[in-house]
């Protein structure tokens, strides 16, 4: 009962690298476009952020048919990244991490802007009047005085990747070990007579996964916070 | 020199300052809430680009919009000090202090832990501290990054009576112990006279009159702006004798000495005072068989034109070379009664528990400060 099949292995591993995957990319993409919605005001600013919010609002077979049009092996970005560099994330898990950072993409942009517009701006111009440059005033004071936000939009992001399934599904598709993670495994399972078991199992995996993260990101949040505070 | 000649408009405030002042010592900006003190400071440090205009410190030219020179604020190298501290909450006390410090100088570093009693608070963090504290290490985190000239919003305002007592002779010990001018914004007129050489006067966004602390508190005419019911005049003055018998010290001015309470300080020390309108009485013949003992001959420099049934006189009781400027506020009917006009032989009688605590004038330290309380 405690070991797991080698099939729930690898659907959990390969869900774990995705998110991964998938959060490590968006992170600092993430951390630009939240910076230049919260600090820029310029021509196209509402275009971005609705831009930014559409998968959230999209049904997530749209993202997956739009990236499958835009990086499937004969589309215009994805057959440049073949030719250029012989890449591709078509029917891979690579194309699975991608999907799942676009849609996670929203939930971590706004995290980690929500955090940014609550930074008292005070504190970074008495930087500057101690003789920090833009650069350094970034990474000594908004960074860190962030870091509780880009924890949060981080694990947001992570928790949406691992779950992922409709834009995942439909760019590249259910191919066990290759980007069959533990939402595609279970819905294979569901579609076969007897799966309800094995569907069972991978739902208590699925709920373990979701708890360690958020239990994990509660933790960290909270030492930053009393870091950031200086309550002792 | 400081010069500051500036306009900017935020939002329905529109700013027009323009002034020049020593680069030596304290200056004040005087004014209301609201007059444009702090913008004034803003543009200075580089946190606000004005409209138009041109400020230069020490000869450098930080500002000209004609020119379109705009240092960058990380590049003026003036030490800001706000009202609020502005600590950083994620860094210890020490981390704060040595944010801006240019080069590891250790005995540097010790002089201003020293200099602001800052030993025991260097591995705290921000928000354990008070609100004193706060702002001890925040005038040490601006001196060691080494700037040429201290800008001070408020400093004091966000602290109650005590923790005020606290931060000010640290402030008046800047001046002698460190040698860099300050720019120092308030709106508290007993802080200007306790701290400040130069006084700007600040009302509606444009600059009233610029001059010496004891000349713009003479003036009848800026008693609008330096403040009509505390009114009075600041005088400095040389701790000269002590009389011990009777607890009594004597400071002189140029035409004579008060005797106030005993004041603990060697002699020779300079020291300021403010002598307020109302504790000034007027005589028109040489008293006799009062208690007050501090009497002075002068006369009538200038009568306000007031209606009501109160009247301020400027009277000069000091020597033709240095004139020493007084204020009394008699009534109406007092000044018939002892026909008084502008240039009336007077006699002019302070109480000697009318003064207040004299301040230390231009290079006193921190322990005679201390003291003199």
């Amino acid at each position: 009962m405690l070991t797991l099949t080698p099939v729930e292995t690898a659907a959990l591993i390969l869900s774990l690298r995705v998110g991964l995957a998938g959060t490590l990319f968006s992170l600092p993409v993430a951390l630009a476009v939240a910076w230049l919605l919260a600090r820029r005001r310029f021509i196209g600013h509402q275009l971005l952020n609705g831009l930014v919010h559409l998968p959230l609002v999209l049904p997530p077979v749209v993202v997956g048919f739009a990236l499958l049009v835009l990086f499937g092996r004969h589309g215009p970005i994805g057959a440049w990244l073949y030719d250029t560099f012989g890449f591709t994330v078509a029917f891979n898990w690579k194309g699975a991490a991608l999907a799942s950072a676009v849609m996670g993409f929203p939930l971590m942009a706004r995290a980690m802007r929500l955090s940014l517009e609550t930074i008292d701006r005070r504190l970074e111009a008495a930087a500057r009047t101690l003789g920090a440059s833009r650069l350094r005033v970034f990474w000594t004071i908004t960074l860190p005085l962030m870091s509780p936000g880009i924890l949060t939009g981080a694990i947001l992001g992570f928790a949406r990747s691992v779950g992922e399934f409709g834009a995942t599904i439909t760019f590249v598709s259910n191919i066990p070990g290759e980007t069959q993670t533990l939402p595609l495994a279970l819905y294979a399972f569901t579609q076969v007579p007897g799966g309800d078991p094995p569907a069972f199992r991978l739902c208590i995996i699925a709920v373990i996964v979701a708890m360690t993260a958020l239990l994990a990101s509660e933790i960290v949040a909270r030492r930053l916070d009393k870091r950031i505070r200086g309550a002792r | 020199m400081i010069e500051v000649d500036v306009e900017a408009t935020l939002g329905d405030f529109a700013l027009a300052a323009k002034f020049v002042v020593p680069s030596a010592g304290i200056t004040a900006l005087f004014g209301r809430s609201g007059a444009g003190k702090t913008s004034i400071v803003n543009a200075l440090a580089g946190l606000l680009t004005p409209s138009r205009g041109r400020i230069v410190v020490r000869d450098e030219v930080l500002f000209d919009r004609e020119r379109r020179v705009n240092v960058p604020p990380n590049r003026r190298r003036l030490g800001y000090i706000f009202q609020e501290g502005r600590l950083f909450p994620h860094y210890s006390v020490k981390g704060n202090l040595l944010y801006g410090a240019k080069r590891n100088d250790a005995a540097a570093f010790d002089r201003v832990v020293a200099l602001l009693g800052l030993g025991d608070l260097l591995r705290r963090r921000p928000g354990d501290l008070s609100g004193g504290e706060k702002q001890r290490v925040a005038i040490g985190r601006a001196i060691l990054a080494e700037p040429r000239l201290l800008l001070m919003d408020e400093p004091l305002a966000a602290l109650d009576a005590a923790r005020k007592e606290e931060i000010l002779p640290f402030i008046a010990a800047l001046r002698g112990a460190l040698d860099i001018p300050v720019v120092y914004v308030s709106h508290a007129m007993d802080e200007v006279i306790r701290l400040a050489d130069t006084l700007v006067l600040i009302d509606g966004g444009k600059v009233a009159a610029t001059g010496t602390v004891e000349e713009l508190t003479s003036r009848i005419d800026l008693r609008p702006l330096t403040g009509r019911f505390e009114a009075g005049a600041v005088i400095r003055t040389v701790l000269r004798g002590h009389d011990k018998a009777y607890g009594l010290s004597e400071l002189a001015f140029p035409g004579g000495r008060l005797r106030v309470p005993h004041i603990n300080l060697p002699l020779g020390t300079p020291l300021r005072l403010r002598i307020q309108a109302r504790d000034v009485v007027l005589a028109s013949a040489p008293p006799s068989g009062l208690s007050i003992r501090n009497a002075f001959a002068g006369r009538v420099v200038e009568i306000s034109p007031d209606k009501g049934p109160l009247v301020d006189l400027r009277l000069d009781i000091g020597t033709l070379a240095e004139p020493v400027m007084l204020w009394a506020r008699i009534t109406q009917r007092a000044l018939a009664d002892l026909r008084l006009v502008v240039g009336s032989p007077v006699h002019a009688m302070v109480k000697t528990v009318a003064l207040e605590r004299p301040s230390p004038g231009a290079g006193r330290g921190i322990s005679e400060a201390h003291e003199a309380v």
